[in-house]
């Protein structure tokens, strides 16, 4: 009997580190998508394993949508600097007011400006590699994605021509403009995050546990009110006690009903749970192909 | 020098399958893997209504299974899979990874993409059409993948009256060829996918049948690690050199960076640096959990060795004993995956583990014919979707073994200059001689 086994985790970590150093070795100047939400937290962990002793060999970056919760831009900003990355912020107030996302009449989501404010961050910055913490489990468009997910100088993704992606071995050529977007935690289900989050120990924003909260019940989720989510005249506000199971803006992001406290709890909970974790977003329910469309369009 | 074999050591079983489904197009292939999440209870609530909901809109009422994993506009749009889907689902007793891939001819490509890290392939049969030549070359490239196992699901046996006889007939036709092909472990299951007939639960329209569901089998086959465990090899990714002005220890360490693509190292152990070829010894097996005594396949690690070697991304790390091959001559079985044939005399890149090198095609030596499986001799091109053997001269020596006996340092992948297109996947057969040493290096 040999000990030479790695187990479900090991495996996924392997995988993302192996991704993570392909990056590093392949591209001159990626960097690294960090929102502080807990697949992001995962990325950067994988990303200690994959360079240290050394510094981090890419800057952090987030577009901020003007629209995050208050708790994650904190958390956000104290984790770069404790681990004494570069953190770069961009965000959709600034290219609205530069012109380089426009606001369509009456549009309130940031969910569509946040794909301009990231490919001028792109140029600006000249990344011809963006690290991302997207998982096929999320999405049925996320399901189709190669690890390096190849987009033309448009930032554009072309689902129907991608790249053969054979074994482990990844094609990182690109001409001039033309950018990549790679995933490392393709293969990684909302259980195998928070599995990794507990083995690792690793620090999340406190929304993602149980806590008070003023919801309004609204297209089927509980909307946590907030001065960009006032409650309608004939809605209920009703004081709950919830967490969030996914994060996306402020004003889309559904609160589930949860008495979880502990990575261990939320572990039980997923377990247990009869809706995917994106049940819980409303910028995915518009349309069976929001998030397809979204991609073609440059999102990450 | 003395090399001493060390013993070799047994893969121990898997505990996550990754398995994918092919065969030609409209065979059954999405359907099969929405019945089996289905009647697994793998799905949620909110899937379940986005079903239902397509249903209502698309589907006349009727639910249609495959819209789980078609996930593109153009794919619901046709009724058609265009690229590989990747799903997850657990049973007590197994992790699952599944890609569906298309049957399309024109998609090949992103079968191979999603059978290329399958265990175990499942290639599914219209019971009424039989073995075409789309099943024929999906499983032809499962046997050169080197995928273990195979299941073939003969579907749709609710339209030819769960005839037995049809059932035999079918297995016959693969039977024929399949000795001419290197396949270890295959087994035959009737089933309805549309009907969930053999899929999950046992079907009372084949008491003839005595095996086990689909699921069944997926459950308890046997399946050992396919890395390999015997010979380390380290293709270096990437120099960790922190150059860290204000500690000491971290001044003057460099590491090399990269996930261990066969057997196990330790410290003290010497090892060869290639290109260099020179003997060195492992000082530290360094990982950010701390440092290691041993470290195998497929662990991701940073190695610091004895001596200053000139080694960068590209380099492999190999143990004394199982040695390699190298040269710059190679053969390979590939499968072609661009409309612009593979042209001998035509430069490409290729890609082998961490190393991309300038190569040239010297030779067609054969061509997969895909309704006798023979191979014919001297072609005169490789086309898209065609598999056949190639002579390349590399522009550098490939320190690499073959496809058989190491996966990951016996592959590649062929880019195309200009576009960037990745044009074929490559299987290297084994090196005519392992390297040698002379006064103690392993110059190549
Ligand atoms: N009667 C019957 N119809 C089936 C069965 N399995 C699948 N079908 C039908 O066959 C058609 C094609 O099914 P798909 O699952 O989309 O086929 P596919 O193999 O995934 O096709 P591609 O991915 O495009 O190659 C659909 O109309 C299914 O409803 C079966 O067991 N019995
Ligand atoms: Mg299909």
């Amino acid at each position: 009997m040999s000990s030479y086994h790695l187990d479900h985790l090991q495996h996924l970590e392997t995988e993302a580190i192996h991704i993570m150093r392909e990056v590093a070795g392949e591209f001159e100047r990626p960097a690294l998508l960090f929102s502080g939400g807990k697949d992001s937290i995962c990325l950067l962990r994988l990303a200690e394993k994959a360079f240290r002793p050394s510094d981090l060999p890419m800057p952090l970056l987030n577009v901020d949508t003007g629209h995050h919760f208050p708790e994650l831009n904190e958390f956000r900003d104290r984790r770069a600097q404790e681990l004494g990355g570069k953190l770069i912020v961009r965000t959709v107030e600034e290219a609205i007011a530069k012109g380089i996302a426009q606001p369509a009449p009456g549009e309130i989501s940031r969910n569509r400006l946040q794909i301009p404010t990231l490919l001028a961050a792109i140029e600006e910055f000249r990344f011809d590699c963006c690290i991302g913490g997207a998982r096929r489990d999320e999405e049925k468009a996320r399901a189709k994605e190669r690890f390096f997910s190849f987009r033309d100088s448009f930032g554009q993704w072309d689902p129907k021509n991608q790249r053969p992606e054979i074994w482990n071995l990844y094609n990182g050529r690109l001409n001039q403009g033309e950018n990549m977007r790679v995933f490392p935690i393709s293969n990684w289900t909302e259980m195998d995050v928070w599995e990794y989050i507990q083995r690792e120990q690793l620090e999340v924003p406190s929304i993602y546990f149980s806590h008070k909260r003023q919801c309004v019940r609204r297209g089927g989720q509980w909307l946590p009110v907030n001065a960009l989510v006032p409650p309608k005249a004939n809605e209920d506000v009703r004081e709950l006690v919830v967490r969030v199971r996914t994060i996306g803006d402020i004003i889309s992001t559904g609160c589930v009903e949860s008495p979880a406290t502990t990575t261990t709890d939320i572990i039980a909970e997923i377990a247990a749970a009869r809706v995917t974790e994106r049940g819980s977003r409303a910028d995915d329910k518009s349309s069976e192909a929001a998030m397809e469309d979204r991609k073609k369009a440059g999102y990450f | 020098m003395s090399l001493t074999a060390l013993s070799t050591t047994t893969p121990v079983p898997v505990d996550i399958l990754r398995f994918n489904t092919c065969g030609s197009v409209d065979d059954g292939k999405s359907t099969l893997i929405g019945r089996l999440l289905y009647d697994s209870k793998s799905l949620m609530e909110d899937q379940i209504e986005a079903l239902e909901r397509s249903a209502d809109i698309t589907g006349g009422g009727q639910i249609n299974l495959a819209n789980l994993t078609d996930g593109l506009r153009a794919e619901r749009e046709q009724g058609i899979t265009i690229d590989v889907a990747y799903r997850y689902f657990a049973t007590p007793r197994r992790k699952f990874i599944i890609a569906d891939t298309p049957g399309h001819v024109q998609y090949t490509r992103n079968m191979v993409t999603g059978a290329s890290s399958a265990n175990l392939s499942i290639v599914l049969v219209d019971a009424r059409l039989g073995v075409i030549e789309q099943s024929r070359r999906h499983t032809a490239i499962a046997a050169l993948l080197r995928i273990p196992h195979l299941v073939v699901a003969v579907n749709k046996m609710d339209l030819v009256g769960w005839s037995e006889a049809r059932f035999q007939e079918i297995r016959a036709q693969f039977e024929e060829f399949l000795p001419r092909l290197d396949i270890k472990d295959v087994k035959f299951i009737p089933m309805s996918a549309l009907n969930g007939d053999n899929v999950v639960d046992a079907s009372v329209h084949t008491p003839w049948y005595g095996g086990p569901t689909l699921l069944n089998h997926l459950e308890t086959v046997h399946i050992a690690s396919d890395w390999n465990l015997n010979g380390f090899r380290l293709p270096v990714q990437w120099v960790n050199r922190p150059n860290n002005p204000t500690d000491q220890t971290l001044h003057d360490f460099r590491g090399f960076s990269g996930q261990i693509a066969g057997g196990i190292v330790r410290t003290g152990q010497k090892i060869i640096a290639f290109p260099a070829g020179i003997v060195t010894t492992v000082k530290q097996i360094w990982t950010y959990d701390g440092p290691v005594q041993e470290a195998f396949c497929p662990q991701s690690v940073t190695l610091v060795l004895e001596h200053d070697i000139d080694i960068s991304r590209g380099s492999m790390l190999v143990g004394l004993d199982h040695l390699p091959g190298s040269t710059t001559e190679l053969q390979a079985e590939v499968c072609w995956m661009h409309a612009r044939a593979l042209q001998p005399g035509k430069k490409y890149f290729l890609k082998h583990t961490t190393q991309t090198v300038q190569v040239v095609v010297t030779e067609i030596v054969n061509k997969l014919n895909l309704d006798t499986l023979e191979a014919e001799p001297a072609p005169a091109e490789l086309g898209v979707n065609d598999i056949g053997e190639i002579r390349l001269r590399a522009a550098k020596p490939l320190v690499f073994d073959g496809y058989a006996i190491n996966r990951l340092t016996g592959s590649f992948i062929l880019i195309e200059q200009g576009t960037n297109a990745t044009v074929a996947a490559g299987m290297l057969r084994p090196p005519r001689e392992i390297v040698k040493p002379e006064n103690g290096d392993y110059v190549i």
